[in-house]
């Protein structure tokens, strides 16, 4: 191969390559994606901005710790497979991650590029090396010498999901359980179809199904079995519990539980893993707001809030009492709820449910705020203005404001809780049960699918130490994300398909 | 203990127990093994179905079932009412779901079933006699062709009051009043459970009330997951709430906002009727050109 010329921030493309998406006022009639994949032109172009720096900054910036520059650098050699297996190392959900990660606080967020020009567009890229692997059935199957151990594995969701991938490949025979009757978890009934369709999952729950991993559904582990019997009775080597968190906060402000006040949670379950907005093709019934206000400003309000215009309310308002700056969501979230038309009450706490005397809902009181000294958290404080309370209407209103610790694992095992109630852990990820791991959500609270997926695929490290299977921890390394040291490999011999 | 199948439940027997309500025994090995009294289940009865919530009847370790009582009210239990045979198959069923009843101390105690109620306090009168206590079951009916089960509550109770609306059977009124026998007879009752209508449940919180006597009801909100994570199911219980399907189902029945959950339970009111009708007008359609076509019996649809 010819040397290569050395690139410079003056050469590469100044500007970031677009993404074609749907027009805001045809997406908001429909439920499909609103933002179009790269097409091969677009992607080469976006991969020359990429400068190959030795620094690597993004590759720490991901909780996986995915060889970025690697993968970039196939996609500009017109090579998408060797791309597809570069990322295929250390992240199992390509297509997912590129979708709904925050790369702006990740690997974007510390991109070289990113210092002068827009940062290069990794999430985009990554997204679209995962839609051609499903598009051409590509997976890297691993060569699995069975070990003969056995994990369980509670929740299907995106820890569980990583966990399950890195265990099955390191030769155990894995079975993960799912309350609900289809897995995926809050891939599944969190996110609805405009940002990560139905398809994507089942490709890659298709994909963990091709290297042995069992999924059992309909199965609530605590109450049709214990962790406990698990590991005693049901012959489970170890145990990886990645419930999540969803047991969602209601404010506790008068007028909490009347008809049309619902967590984003039941809305979003209804409408994503239900299909009520087939209604009544399906027999689930979908609130339908006319006017909805949505309570919150992080990933999950903006779902609501975009999937109430697509199932045709008239207005959609956000209230949120701090500032746009704080709000918690992805800057491209709020960005595509703001040209669909969401109108944004930043600054603004509600203070009541209003009650149209017939059990339902008229509207909303709030009460403007300013921003004080910083809190705990270091941000700044959101502190009510005196007198500047005012009244609007609505019919519907949505609690998007967070979660709490889900009490079934706490209510049926003896393990350790933290004082929030959420399981403790070590830095091994091992619970006070001996055998017993858990990570993601039910251990930190309320984070991000890359976040869960990280500590599901270190607790899987830890499992394989517990078992003896060789892999040994080592010292937590300086750079090392998730313990997990860049472009480690997670898999023994590949036999390409 | 192995996994077992966990999906497409088999249903082994089947009981109408009057024109609206009938009975369906369902293997789940697993969930016979753990289930206890006051616990629920959520049933799907076909991929495109809604989750229902059901609370368990009864159960038998030894034939590995569960027994689920079902009242046809709306399209799906209607539905099911026609569609769930012998040899057929649940889509879904998940539980045990809740945290079940605490069958503890209590001596002498009064079991309440209204209407759909009576199948779910079964196992309670079952449980407490199991613990050594001296069990009262209070039973009641619209009338005489709607009453099932006498003889199981027979067979497990001490006492049986039978309540029917028209007199038709046992004393000639509500199962409040039932209650009100129960404590003229004993004034040592230690415990009331009551099972039914939340109307019904209402009604013995407040007969208990004046006498101080410990009232336990089990509370069937509108659910989604069962799990804890939609928060449909939130009920007010004194100054607090709490979500039915992890928390409950069983409240102490003088703290719970009856008039709450019977406007949240309304919720979906148009949407249930409009689900119903036109269930209904398919039905209609399906069997007019059934006859049309085959006058010969027509075959079961699916």
């Amino acid at each position: 191969m010819a040397a290569k010329k050395k690139k410079t921030i003056r050469t590469i493309p100044q500007q970031r390559t677009a993404a074609r998406e749907q027009e805001a006022a045809a997406r908001v009639k429909n439920f499909a994606e609103v933002t179009f994949a790269y097409d091969a032109k677009a992607a080469l172009v976006e991969s020359e901005r990429c400068l190959m720096c030795p620094d690597q900054p993004c590759v720490r910036g991901c909780p996986v710790g995915i060889d970025i520059p690697r993968f970039i650098d196939a996609i500009a050699q017109k090579n998408l497979r060797a791309a597809y297996d570069v990322i295929a190392e250390t992240n199992l959900l390509p297509a997912v991650c590129g979708r709904v990660c925050p790369q702006e606080t990740q690997c974007e967020g510390v991109c070289t590029v990113g210092d002068t020009l827009e940062p290069v567009a990794i999430g985009r890229l990554e997204r679209y090396v995962g839609d051609n692997a499903i598009e051409n059935g590509w997976v890297n199957n691993p060569y699995i010498e069975p070990n003969g151990m056995r994990v369980g594995i509670v929740g299907s969701g995106p820890a569980g999901m990583a966990c399950a991938a890195d265990l099955a490949k390191a030769g155990c025979e894995v079975t993960v359980f799912e309350a609900f009757h289809q897995p995926g978890g809050v891939l599944r009934y969190g996110i609805p179809d405009f940002r990560l369709p139905n398809a994507v999952i089942d490709a890659e729950i298709d994909n963990l199904r091709k290297i042995g991993v069992r999924f059992e559904c309909n199965t609530l582990v605590g109450r049709l079995f214990t962790i406990a019997q698990m590991r005693d009775e049901m012959g489970f080597d170890a145990v990886f519990i990645g419930t999540g968190a969803g047991y969602p906060s209601m404010l506790g402000i008068p007028g909490d539980s009347l008809n049309g006040v619902l967590s984003a949670n039941e809305l979003l379950t209804r409408c994503n893993l239900m299909r009520a907005k087939d209604f009544p093709n399906v027999d689930t019934p979908m609130p339908l707001g006319r006017r909805v206000a949505v309570i919150g400003a992080g990933n999950t309000a903006m779902d609501a809030m975009r999937v109430c215009l697509r199932l045709g309310a008239e207005k959609v308002t956000c209230v949120y009492r701090r500032s746009r700056t704080e709000a918690p969501a992805r800057v491209e979230e709020v960005h595509h709820a703001e040209e669909e038309g969401v109108e944004f009450h930043w600054l603004t706490a509600p203070v009541a449910v209003l009650d149209d005397g017939q059990g339902g809902v008229r509207g909303m009181r709030c009460v403007r705020m300013e921003l004080g000294e910083p809190d705990s958290s270091g941000r700044r404080r959101p502190v009510p203005v005196p007198g500047s309370e005012f009244d609007f209407d609505c019919d519907q209103v949505v609690y998007a404001i967070g979660t709490n610790a889900n009490p079934i694992i706490g209510q049926t095992a003896k393990l350790k809780l933290d004082k929030r109630g959420y399981i403790a852990t070590d830095d091994d990820f091992a619970t006070s049960m001996a055998g017993v791991y858990a990570g993601g959500d039910i251990v930190t609270g309320a984070a991000t699918v890359i976040e869960a997926m990280g500590a599901g695929r270190r607790a899987a490290r830890s499992i394989k130490a517990y078992l003896g299977l060789g892999a040994t921890l080592p010292g937590a390394s300086p750079q090392a994300l998730f313990g997990i040291p860049p472009g480690e490999r997670n898999y023994v011999r590949v036999r390409i398909a | 203990m192995s996994a077992a199948q966990l999906s497409d439940f088999e249903i082994v027997a089947r009981e109408d127990l009057s024109p609206a309500t009938f009975l369906l025994e369902v293997r789940h090995p697993m969930m016979a093994k753990a289930a206890r009294a006051g616990q629920f289940v959520i049933v799907m009865s076909h991929a495109e179905g809604e989750r229902i919530p059901l609370t368990i009847a009864d159960f038998d370790r030894a034939r590995g079932t569960v027994t689920l009582v079902i009242q046809a009210v709306g399209k799906t239990t209607r539905e099911m009412q026609q569609s769930c045979t012998v040899g057929g198959t649940l889509y879904g069923l998940v539980g045990p779901m809740g945290v079940p009843s605490p069958i503890g101390q209590a001596r002498k105690v009064v079991c309440v079933g209204g209407g759909l109620g009576v199948a779910p306090i079964f196992p309670q009168a079952r449980g407490f006699k199991e613990a050594g206590a001296y069990v009262i079951a209070v039973l009641g009916f619209r009338s005489k062709d709607l009453v099932f089960w006498e003889d199981k509550f027979r067979a497990c109770c001490d006492e049986l009051i039978l309540c029917t609306d028209d007199g038709s059977a046992g004393i000639k009124g509500l199962v409040t009043e039932g209650i009100r026998q129960a404590i003229e007879k004993h004034p040592d009752i230690d415990e009331v459970v009551a099972i039914g209508p939340p109307v019904m449940m209402k009604g013995c919180a407040e007969a208990t009330r004046p006498h101080g006597i410990r009232t336990i009801v089990s509370l069937n909100p509108i659910m989604v997951d069962g799990t804890g994570m939609c928060g449909g199911c939130r009920v007010k219980i004194g100054d607090e709430v709490k979500f039915a399907c992890v928390d409950g189902p069983d409240f102490d029945g003088h703290l719970v906002d009856f008039d709450d959950l019977m406007t949240r339970l309304r919720r979906y009111r148009s949407e249930e009727q409009a689900a119903l009708e036109r269930w209904s007008e398919q039905c209609r359609l399906m069997a007019a050109a059934d006859q049309k076509e085959q006058p010969a019996p027509a075959q079961a649809k699916r």
